[in-house]
Order: C-alpha cells, then sequence, then structure tokens
C-alpha cells in the first residue's frame, strides 16, 4: 500500500514528537517499523535477563559461603524479576509473553550472546557481575533515556535494583585476588576468559552496524555501540588495577591525545559464530528455557481450570 | 553441664537450633535448585523468595548453635557430613516435581508456622528473637503453599492426581514433626519451644482442612518414616551436601 | 494436504493464553496514595497479591498492594490529549504563583 498523506503527517509529528523528547506511550500511533523494532529490542533484552539467570544459576547450589549464597539467589532472582517487566513491556506493544516464549525457544528471537559461554568456576560468577552486568549497565544507563516510554521506565527500576550487581561481582573477585593463590589464580583464569566476550556485548562496531542510524534518529538507542564500548573499557581499566588482575589485552594503554585507553582489535569471527548458534551452550541454555516451559505447562493450566471453576460456581451461587 | 539462659543447657540449645537450622538450610537448598526452573516466570520470584526466607534463617540459627564451641555458620554448613545433619528426613526430599515441592512446603511451613508462634513467647530470648522474625515469614510460605495446593488439587484431573501422588510420596515423612529427642523435651521443660504433642493437632486440622477444600484427602496408611533429628538420613542428602560442599572443602582456609 | 500432521511439532506447549496481566499499585511506607508501578500475570486475584509482593516489594518498598485487571483500565485516548489536558492552562488562578505577595513574607 502506497503511503498516503495521512501516513506521511503522522510520520513527520512522530519525529517531531520525538525530536522534542516525548515519550513514545502504548497507545501513541507510531510507525509499524518503530513497533517491530521496539517489540524485538525489548523481547531480546527481556530474554536476555532471563537466560542470563542459568550461567549464575549453575553455582547457587555450590556457593562456598552462605551470605555468598544469599547474594548470588537474590541477584539471580533479581534477572527474573527483570525479565519479567521487560516482558510487560513489551506486551504493552500487543505480544503475549507466552508467544514471546515461544519465539525464545524456536530460536527466531536472540538473547544476548554473553550467556553462551559456560561458567566453570565459582570466579566466574565475579567475573560476571564485575565485566558483564558492567557492560550491561553502561548499555542500560543509556536506555533510561530511550523514546518508548513503558521501556525506559522498565530501564529506570531495573537500573536502581542492580547497582549493587556490579558491586557484588567486584567484592566477590576482589576477595579471590587476595585470597590464596589458587584463588587469585581463579579469579585471573575468569578476568581472561570473560573480558573479551564482554566488549563484543556492545555489539559490531558503528560502521557496521546497519541500524543504528534509524534508532538513533528514533531515539531508541541513545549512544552508539563503540561509544558505549569505550566508556566501559574506560571504567574498567582502573577497577582491574584495584583489583590487581589483569586485563588480557597487551595493546590496552592509556591514549594522552583521545583522552580515552587504546584497546586491541576484536575477534569479530568468534562473535558471530557464537550468535550464529555455535557457541559452548547455546543448544544448553534453550533446552532449559524449553524445559521449563514444557514442564509447567500443567501448573500453568491447572491454575487457570482453578479459576474457571471459581468463576463458574460464584455465578451459579 | 552449663546451664544457658532459662536454665537450657549449651548442649541441649544447641541441639534444638541445629535441628531447625539444618531444617531451614537443606530445604533451602532444595528450593534454589528450582531456579531456571519454575512454571512461570512470577513464581521463580517466590521460590526465590522462600529459598531467601530460608537461608537466612539457617544463618542465624546455625550461628546460634555454634556459639557453644565457637564455630561459624560456615563451619557448621561445609564441615560436616550427612551423620551429623541433624534436619527433617522431608526437607531433604527431592522436588519432584512442582505439586510434590508444593506439598513439601505445605506440610513443613505450617509446622514451622505453629512453632514459630509457640516460640516468640517462649524463654530462651535468642530463639524468641529468631522466631519472631521466621513466624512472619513463615505464614507467608503457608499461605503461598495453600493457594498452590488449592488449585492443583482443584484445577485439571492432571494437576489432582499428582498432589494425589505427592501426598503419598510425602505422608510417610510426617511421622517425625513430633519426635521429640531428648534434647528437644528439656528444651520443652524449660519452656524454650513448645511440646510437640501440642502442635500435632493443630498441624493436622489445618492441613486436612485445607486438603478437604481441594478436593484431597490424607492418605489412609501411617506415616512411619524418622531418624533425621539423630543423624539417620535418606540417601538424598549425601548428594545435596556433596554438591553444597565440594568447593568450600577444595579451599581449606580461605576466605570467599 | 495440509491440517494437524503438517504442524511444526515444536508447538507441543500451548502459549494461546497466557495467564491474565494486572496493574500493580503500591502505596510505600511514606506514600500518600497508591501508585503504579508495573504490571504481572496471574491466574487470580489472590495469586495476583502474592506475586505483586514478591515482584514489587523485595526491597521494602510498599505497606499495601493493589492489583486490577488490565482489562479492567480505561485509559483516555491519546488524541484526546488536547480537550483533556490543556483548558487548565489558562487558569492561571489554581497556581500559586499567580499570586503576588510581598517577598519577605512567608505564606
Amino acid at each position: 500500500m502506497p503511503p498516503t498523506n495521512s501516513d506521511e503527517s503522522r510520520n513527520l509529528a512522530f519525529q517531531q514528537a520525538i525530536d522534542a523528547d516525548r515519550t513514545v506511550e502504548p497507545r501513541d500511533w507510531m510507525p509499524e517499523r518503530y513497533r517491530s523494532t521496539m517489540i524485538r529490542q525489548i523481547a531480546q533484552h527481556a530474554h536476555s535477563e532471563i537466560i542470563g539467570m542459568q550461567p549464575e544459576g549453575n553455582w547457587i547450589t555450590r556457593a562456598p559461603s552462605l551470605r555468598r549464597k544469599a547474594i548470588l539467589l537474590a541477584k539471580v532472582q533479581d534477572e527474573a524479576g527483570h525479565g519479567l517487566y521487560l516482558y510487560a513491556a513489551a506486551e504493552t506493544l500487543g505480544v503475549g509473553r507466552g508467544e514471546l516464549t515461544e519465539l525464545l525457544i524456536t530460536g527466531r528471537q536472540k538473547y544476548s550472546s554473553i550467556f553462551n559461554y559456560p561458567t566453570q568456576t565459582w570466579a566466574d560468577v565475579g567475573a560476571i557481575g564485575w565485566l558483564v552486568d558492567g557492560a550491561a549497565i553502561t548499555n542500560q544507563l543509556a536506555l533510561t533515556k530511550t523514546s518508548y516510554g513503558p521501556y525506559a521506565r522498565a530501564m529506570v527500576r531495573i537500573c536502581r535494583e542492580e547497582s549493587f550487581h556490579q558491586r557484588q561481582g567486584f567484592e566477590l573477585l576482589s576477595e579471590l585476588s587476595r585470597g590464596t593463590v589458587a584463588q587469585h589464580e581463579m579469579a585471573q583464569d575468569a578476568v581472561n576468559r570473560w573480558w573479551w566476550p564482554a566488549l563484543m556485548m556492545f555489539g559490531p562496531p558503528d560502521t557496521e552496524s546497519p541500524n543504528t542510524a534509524q534508532s538513533m534518529a528514533w531515539k531508541i538507542k541513545r549512544v552508539s555501540n563503540d561509544e558505549l564500548r569505550q566508556r566501559f573499557v574506560d571504567m574498567t581499566v582502573p577497577q582491574a588495577q584495584a583489583l590487581a588482575l589483569d586485563l588480557p589485552d597487551p595493546q590496552l594503554r592509556w591514549n594522552e591525545a583521545r583522552g580515552h585507553y587504546d584497546f586491541g582489535p576484536i575477534d569479530w569471527e568468534e562473535f558471530r559464530q557464537v550468535v550464529g548458534g555455535h557457541g559452548a551452550c547455546n543448544a544448553q541454555r534453550i533446552a532449559v528455557r524449553r524445559a521449563a516451559d514444557e514442564d509447567g505447562a500443567w501448573v500453568r493450566e491447572a491454575a487457570r481450570a482453578w479459576e474457571v471453576r471459581q468463576n463458574s460456581r460464584t455465578s451459579a451461587a | 553441664m552449663t546451664a544457658g539462659v532459662a536454665g537450657l543447657s549449651v548442649v541441649d540449645l544447641r541441639e534444638v537450633a541445629l535441628g531447625f537450622g539444618d531444617d531451614c538450610l537443606v530445604l533451602s537448598h532444595r528450593l534454589a535448585e528450582w531456579t531456571t526452573h519454575a512454571p512461570e516466570l512470577e513464581e521463580e520470584m517466590a521460590l526465590a523468595n522462600l529459598a531467601l526466607d530460608l537461608l537466612g534463617q539457617a544463618r542465624s540459627l546455625l550461628t546460634l548453635a555454634g556459639e557453644a564451641d565457637g564455630r561459624d555458620e560456615d563451619q557448621l554448613a561445609y564441615w560436616r557430613d550427612d551423620r551429623d545433619f541433624r534436619n527433617l528426613l522431608l526437607v531433604e526430599q527431592p522436588n519432584g516435581d512442582f505439586a510434590v515441592t508444593m506439598t513439601r512446603q505445605l506440610l513443613f511451613s505450617t509446622f514451622q508456622e505453629l512453632l514459630y508462634r509457640w516460640m516468640v513467647t517462649g524463654t530462651e530470648p535468642r530463639l524468641a528473637a529468631i522466631a519472631a522474625k521466621g513466624v512472619m515469614e513463615a505464614r507467608y510460605h503457608v499461605e503461598h503453599a495453600r493457594l498452590w495446593v488449592q488449585r492443583l488439587g482443584g484445577g485439571t484431573e492432571e494437576s489432582h492426581r499428582r498432589m494425589c501422588r505427592a501426598l503419598d510420596l510425602l505422608w510417610p515423612y510426617t511421622e517425625e514433626l513430633f519426635e521429640p529427642t531428648e534434647s528437644w523435651s528439656r528444651a520443652a521443660d524449660q519452656g524454650a519451644v513448645p511440646p510437640l504433642s501440642s502442635i500435632e493437632e493443630p498441624w493436622r486440622h489445618s492441613i486436612e482442612s485445607l486438603l478437604v477444600d481441594s478436593g484431597l484427602e490424607i492418605p489412609g496408611f501411617p506415616a512411619w518414616q524418622s531418624g533425621g533429628r539423630l543423624g539417620r538420613h535418606s540417601e538424598h542428602l549425601g548428594h545435596l551436601l556433596a554438591e553444597m560442599q565440594h568447593l568450600h572443602r577444595s579451599h581449606p582456609n580461605a576466605s570467599w | 494436504m495440509g491440517g494437524p500432521a503438517e504442524q511444526p511439532d515444536f508447538r507441543s506447549v500451548s502459549h494461546a493464553e497466557d495467564w491474565p496481566l494486572w496493574e500493580v499499585f503500591i502505596r510505600g511506607r511514606r506514600g500518600l496514595s497508591h501508585q503504579h508501578v508495573g504490571s504481572l500475570h496471574a491466574p487470580d486475584p489472590e495469586l495476583a497479591l502474592q506475586n505483586a509482593r514478591d515482584l514489587y516489594t523485595r526491597r521494602g518498598e510498599g505497606v499495601s498492594i493493589w492489583v486490577v485487571r488490565s482489562t479492567e483500565v480505561h485509559a483516555s485516548d491519546p488524541d484526546d490529549q488536547g480537550p483533556l489536558f490543556d483548558p487548565p492552562s489558562d487558569k492561571a488562578y489554581r497556581h500559586p504563583t499567580f499570586y503576588t505577595v510581598p517577598e519577605d513574607l512567608q505564606l
């Protein structure tokens, strides 16, 4: 169907509202592409929170102290909550949570590739908190000003709640780094494995990121991939020094002229492999999510059936 | 034997706190095993809250239990073997399906709430303080389990069948709830904890009325399993502890 | 052809029916009125309240919770923003700043 005048004028009004920094709300008119982009992005973010429970959840029953166990359990629970807030934000655009779960477990929607790496040691829990959550927070802070109202509000709540996530990771690694020789080695090994995948979390370089221009114009995305990545590196290097842990990049050094840290090239081939389904844990992560969904079906069904029966009983009385 | 507060011996206080603390620790572990497997995200939140509440109670109780011989919560949690754990057999039973987990929660939390409610005004001030906090949490756990037992019992044919199976599976372990150890009896004589016989009737009534409301019934056979409070456990506990303790024990003297 | 035999087998679980959506309102410890905090899914009002407690008061945010079926919320039409919200703009006398009082007075 050719665009009509009214479409054009609505598009124009929409862009003007965005330029004036007004948020877009669920019942506002919006271009179809804005809606579908928003659904895809929020869903992917929600899936990442839910799948992201698995690598850390892997250590809850083995946490080495009761204090650490409580912290980790609370953190993984927060992630379930954050997934839930985000699914709710996506639902304001007219998709159901079950529908989105279906798209996830059939591989038609993605989640952050970082969660396809395994957590082999306890130190990985620290590295995830420090590096992965650190990267996520950098990204999410920028998203608190995103143009879609429900998404921005979910981000505000999530950022507020996540402030302890990165700190606990830092503290955990700090304890290991200053601990026994074996503990220090465990911490360094985890940082070696998580550093580069964490940098990949910001997505491909701006020059190869086709959606960036439109997303920036719609203020869905407010800061570019490369700029966020640089922010994260600049923030993290001094933290690594404080932890007495090395970041595994020989080219990492302060650039006085730029006022930023320079860092070495990222292995985008690895990124493409993992996104393409060839990471260590892709199949496992989806299988776990699918099993939970399938095993829970009779419970969800029972609760629905009970409610229907209650209602018919009340109306019969 | 040294007399503690209110005439309760240090050994008896330790045994009572250890039994309670181990109940909370082991059940918290089982609930935490649900992480990423809950039937819906909202229930993921609820199960984690139950696990966190119980873990918090376990830490207070183990800290109290360890005071006498200078052991902290982690030394008690990570450095005792199966034979030294004092928890009820009920709480170490595997999660099974959601019906088994909610039935186990109903049977245990109803018991725990009654105990805590009594202990709030008991003669041992530290137990009373733990009970005062715990009773609020236990009440919520009971409420959550009751809502689900009702819905599963009266939901679909399948959920009803699973509930019946869960009750048959777990009922044998309920006998032990009301069997006092010698320490418990002495603590009860001192007014620190209730005589277990005084809890049994309200417990049974609460469970039975819910089951009837939910189209279910108490199994028609007597309960017989017991021994957990004396360190005689099912095979399940050893595996649970192996998982829980291995990392901590692999690095003796490390701090985390 | 077509028919059920050709249904892809991954649809083993029906997602046709999510539990209904509820809007959650919390009154904080010092809050004056209930505020909308978000939404959740639950099969019935009792579980909706429990779920709301688990999801939205993990950090001691509230002392009272309301849950309302989302389908029961009637919202103003965004296209009516003008007629609904513009008229008060010429009623400046409703705002305290409309009035001049001596600067050194606390009023």
